[in-house]
């Protein structure tokens, strides 16, 4: 098969969970030389080891809590592994939160070329893509208005054209179909179904069984940050339907 | 190292991006705009001096200047360390959900606030020649205290930055202490008052006391530079700059988790 293009290694995250907040100096100092501080300690993820190869499609399933989303994190390097590592290769299009990005007072032609920013992309290359993101989030004359004004669809749709206009190797969706109305929805579908068929590798997060079974070739299944099952999706999928009866 | 320096020239764009916003966004709506940043210092030195030089009963021709110049140096110093002191925190929600290097927040609040004080020297240049002041060659060496100054607090900026994360009530205590900087900076009094009482000590623990002086020198008095002051200050602003570094590298992977 192909190469490997992410790969985690013995990956485990750590939450701290102190038992009191301590969040001010006047404290911190008085309980440290009192040696009160204790902290409970709680893997969100522990000992996760996978690879994914080029264009594989993986589905990521579990209850809530598995630590889905901690390690959809990890990968696209928003938090940093408390042990193990993470390597991944090639230009990484996470579609988690849409428009998390975005700030409110500016418009949406503005901030087409702010978050495009906060992607990584060059200015050239925003400029150039001007014209398609606003097509395609079907904005309009509206691309002129404050953000804060825009209804929450209209944010997504936006964050979701800026997101997609690179052609990513990689690309993190995290149930990002369940959002905007039904035409926008079948338009992105048809979107990254596209870029499945250029074999891009996909990451999904999704609790709708069908979806995955539709979009994957392989699954993972967490519990409690640990993976209790991987490998062919229909076998995951199965193991799956039985622990959610 | 070279994966940093790589990393930092794709997020070039990014910078220059957030500092446009912050400048673009704290003029729009407003009549006057950009001029604001002139009108400000001009109106507060005004006020100062009729306190000030009524309270001394002289009239010292330069007094203007010398108040204008200690106020806009300590209000960028105090602006942009505040600033940089929230940026992590006000930039949580992007922090906790999209990749870009952590420091990128608090460098850009502070070279916005830069931008902005730069400009306001204009106003500077507007009194010096109302109040006729020689232009002397010593003015282009104003350019040292000026970038020493920027090194201070992008220095001191991550320290606050790192602190502020774990706790919040250091945006309290960096309050008083500010106010602390600014009596012991000789902004609306002749530094001669405080040493003839016996406390020359604290102008001269005082960094940007140093900054404040040289400025001054370059500008007003047409002197070269204090050296002691100039030692000072570039000692104070390197340690601060290396300090900040290593905290906030250091701890920038536990922001997340307390913000």
């Amino acid at each position: 098969m192909g190469k490997v293009v992410i790969r985690v290694d013995h990956v485990g995250v750590k939450f701290l969970m102190s038992s009191q907040k301590v969040d001010n100096l006047k404290e911190f100092i008085i309980k440290k030389l009192n040696r009160q501080i204790d902290y409970k300690s709680f893997w969100a993820l522990k000992d996760v080891t996978f690879s994914v190869e080029e264009g594989d499609r993986v589905g990521i399933l579990g209850l809530n809590g598995a630590g889905k989303s901690t390690l959809l994190k990890v990968i696209s390097g928003v938090l940093k592994a408390t042990e193990g590592s993470v390597i991944t290769k090639g230009r990484l299009a996470p579609l988690l939160e849409l428009g998390a990005g975005f700030d409110m007072q500016y418009t949406g032609a503005e901030n087409i070329y702010l978050y495009g920013a906060v992607l990584g992309y060059s200015k050239d290359f925003i400029k150039e893509k001007f014209q398609e993101i606003v097509d395609f989030s079907e904005l309009g004359e509206f691309i002129n208005v404050p953000v804060k004004n825009y209804s929450s669809g209209m944010k997504t749709r936006l964050g979701f054209s800026i997101a997609t206009v690179v052609e990513p190797q990689i690309l993190i969706l995290d149930e990002v179909f369940a959002v905007g109305d039904a035409k926008f929805r079948k338009k992105s579908e048809k979107k990254v179904k596209a870029m499945f068929k250029q074999g891009v590798t996909v990451l999904f997060v999704s609790h709708n069984i069908e979806q995955v079974k539709s979009i994957c070739n392989k699954a993972i299944l967490l519990e409690k940050g640990t993976i209790v099952a991987q490998g062919d999706v229909d076998d995951v999928c199965k193991i799956y339907e039985k622990k959610v009866k | 190292m070279k994966q940093n320096i790589k990393n930092f020239s794709k997020y070039r764009y990014l910078l220059s991006e957030l500092i446009t916003k912050d400048i673009k966004l704290k003029y729009r709506r407003s009549y006057l705009g950009i001029l604001w940043t002139l009108i400000e210092p001009l109106l507060t030195m005004i006020v100062l001096t009729m306190v000030f030089s009524g309270f001394r009963g002289n009239s010292d021709k330069t007094f203007p200047i010398y108040i204008l110049t200690g106020r806009l140096l300590y209000s960028f110093f105090s602006n942009a360390t505040k600033a940089a002191m929230k940026s992590i925190r006000s930039n949580s929600q992007m922090i906790k959900k999209v990749y870009v290097p952590k420091y990128i927040y608090p460098l850009s609040t502070i070279l916005s606030k830069y931008i902005i004080f730069l400009i306001s020297l204009i106003v500077l240049a507007g009194v010096a020649i109302v109040l006729k002041i020689k232009p002397t060659i010593y003015m282009l060496q104003a350019i040292v205290p000026l970038l020493i100054l920027l090194v201070m607090v992008i220095g001191v900026g991550l320290i606050l930055a790192t602190m502020a994360v774990f706790f919040r009530d250091m945006e309290y205590l960096w309050d008083v202490i500010l106010m602390l900087i600014m009596y012991c900076s000789a902004i609306f009094y002749r530094p001669s008052m405080v040493i003839d009482g016996g406390f020359g000590w604290l102008l001269k623990l005082n960094p940007l006391y140093a900054v404040i002086v040289n400025f001054r020198n370059s500008i007003i008095n047409g002197l070269p530079m204090d050296l002691s002051a100039l030692l000072y200050s570039v000692i104070f602003s390197v340690v601060s700059l290396v300090l900040g570094i290593w905290m906030f590298y250091k701890n920038q992977d536990k922001f997340i988790l307390n913000i």
